[in-house]
């Protein structure tokens, strides 16, 4: 939205493409009103600053709604509900909703992916109501009621607390918060947010938001238990078993960059995330990235780059340039988070050998342990080559075995054959020019 | 919930059970309260929805006879018919 609005105002014909039914991706998911944020987020104060002593969720709200208002009167045109899947010849995107599919030609593309959760498989994570931190949150805000029932939340990294202090908002019973990570990390991390006195306040806010919820570091799920539905979930917490009775499980293991469009597109990656210039510039010169897939690091970082890539797609390199200095001091936090909330070996053996690792073809731990490779896990068990294409059991699976993933093919996404058809030639990648590999 | 008792409401019919949801509510959640797996799995087990933003497809719901739409990404109509995948 940021770069969407920056590059509007520049006086450039601007659309925005978002998979769900209204804009703002993930982290600005607005819900479609169900939740009792629903009349901040439409009755924005543009003109209040942000007043630090409100919930963050408020906070966030207000960025919104601001950045919406922006988008709204730049002239942006908005196409929600539609999601890319290929990119048949060079500057036209085939992309895809409900109800039929359509082709989208640009000058210069803004690739704004994001990121998604890492899941980590356990005995009974496949039981109906485990979800992601993110995805209870989203499920909330889509209307899930989550008043009186018992939520634990596990994984890893400040998303936890975020949504912690979201559903508690909402009337969730947190019956505890578990985080991977050790005492002494969290300690250090907190020591090194005095480099970042806003972090400070908003760390403190959150503390105030989740006073009173049980927080235990060194922690983490070792089973969910239940019949039909998650009944309970027994932790681990430093060293010690405890069985919890709760209505819904929501774990994250810190967040993994949606690479896969950038990749089809020719982008190169550095490190697994894209490979950027100063100017958020792709290797690809017509293709721009912003946020997590160039490197996880929370709103903030994307809004910022955000802007530059706004900006520089409109060719105002001077004004770009003014914001370098303030992704410089962003980034350096996103660093600090990578250091805190790395994942422990200890979480390598949380699966048994019946655990199912793969959701989409049911293909176990143990069949998978046979295997040398992602390509050979692929063409001897199915393992990510079912519909999520590798999404959930490929990071995964590259922690559990320290395998690499291998290249991306058209389409990105399932996509009807319909809309595939609509493509003249054979299903192809960009030709290797286009890459900029000879 | 004082504005949810201002949303219109909506009836889905989820394996054609009438169920009440109010306006603005996505399919995975109208699944989710009409205590229905969303899918089942190839090995048989009952599956709902996982990540929440259209990526797991684990939430995967027969919309008024249209295959694997992403229910967490759908909201509610008037009338849908809604029905657990095999």
């Amino acid at each position: 939205m940021a770069a969407a609005a920056r590059a509007a105002e520049c006086g450039v014909r601007v659309g925005i493409v978002d998979d769900n039914f209204s804009l703002g991706g993930q982290i600005w998911r607005s819900g479609s009103g169900n939740d009792q944020n629903h009349d901040k987020r439409n009755h924005p104060e543009p003109n209040v600053d942000e007043r630090n002593d409100e919930p963050n969720d408020d906070n966030q709200n207000r960025e919104a709604a601001r950045w919406a208002h922006r988008v709204r009167i730049s002239g942006v045109t908005s196409l929600c509900g539609l999601r890319v899947v290929h990119q048949p010849e060079t500057g036209v995107l085939l992309a895809e909703n409900l109800d039929g599919f359509c082709e989208l030609s640009y000058a210069k593309l803004i690739l704004a992916t994001g990121a998604r959760e890492r899941f980590l498989p356990f005995p009974g994570w496949t039981l109906p109501n485990v979800m992601g931190a993110g995805g209870l949150q989203a499920m909330v805000k889509s209307g899930l009621p989550i008043r009186a029932k018992r939520v634990i939340i596990a994984g890893t990294g400040p998303l936890l607390l975020a949504v912690a202090a979201y559903l508690r908002q909402q009337g969730a019973e947190i019956a505890v918060i578990c985080e991977q990570a050790a005492w002494g990390s969290l300690a250090r991390f907190g020591l090194a947010l005095c480099s970042w006195p806003t972090k400070i306040l908003q760390g403190l806010q959150l503390k105030r938001e989740i006073a009173g919820v049980p927080f235990a570091a060194s922690s983490w799920p070792l089973s969910a238990h239940g019949d039909e539905a998650l009944e309970s979930v027994t932790i681990s917490r430093a060293g010690r078993v405890e069985a919890i009775p709760c209505d819904y499980l929501a774990c994250g293991f810190h967040l993994v960059p949606n690479v896969e469009l950038p990749v089809l597109l020719g982008c190169a990656l550095r490190d697994g995330f894209v490979e950027v210039d100063d100017f958020q510039q792709t290797t690809v010169s017509s293709v721009f990235c912003a946020g997590e897939p160039v490197s996880i690091g929370g709103v903030d970082l994307a809004l910022v780059e955000g802007q530059i890539a706004g900006l520089a797609a409109a060719e105002r390199t001077t004004e770009a340039k003014a914001w370098f200095g303030h992704r410089q001091k962003t980034r350096r936090f996103a660093q600090l988070l990578d250091r805190t909330f790395g994942l422990r070996s200890e979480l390598k053996s949380l699966p048994t050998p019946q655990t199912i690792v793969c959701r989409c073809e049911d293909v176990s731990y143990s069949r998978l342990r046979e295997s040398t490779s992602w390509r050979a896990a692929k063409l001897h068990t199915r393992c990510g080559m079912g519909t999520c294409q590798g999404r959930v059991c490929g990071p995964a699976a590259q922690f559990l075995f320290e395998w690499t993933p291998d290249s991306v093919r058209p389409p990105v996404f399932p996509a009807r054959v319909e809309t595939l058809a609509a493509i003249a030639g054979p299903l192809e990648l960009l030709p290797s020019e286009a890459r900029g590999e000879h | 919930m004082p504005s949810q008792a201002r949303l219109p409401q909506v009836t889905v019919m989820v394996n054609r059970v009438p169920v009440v949801v109010p306006s603005g509510t996505t399919v995975a959640v109208a699944m989710v309260l009409a205590g229905q797996a969303c899918r089942t799995s190839v090995t048989g087990e009952p599956r709902g929805p996982l990540c929440g933003m259209g990526i797991c497809f684990e939430c995967q719901v027969t919309i008024d006879g249209k295959l694997h739409c992403r229910s967490c990404q759908t909201l509610c109509r008037q009338g849908m018919e809604l029905d657990t995948e095999k």
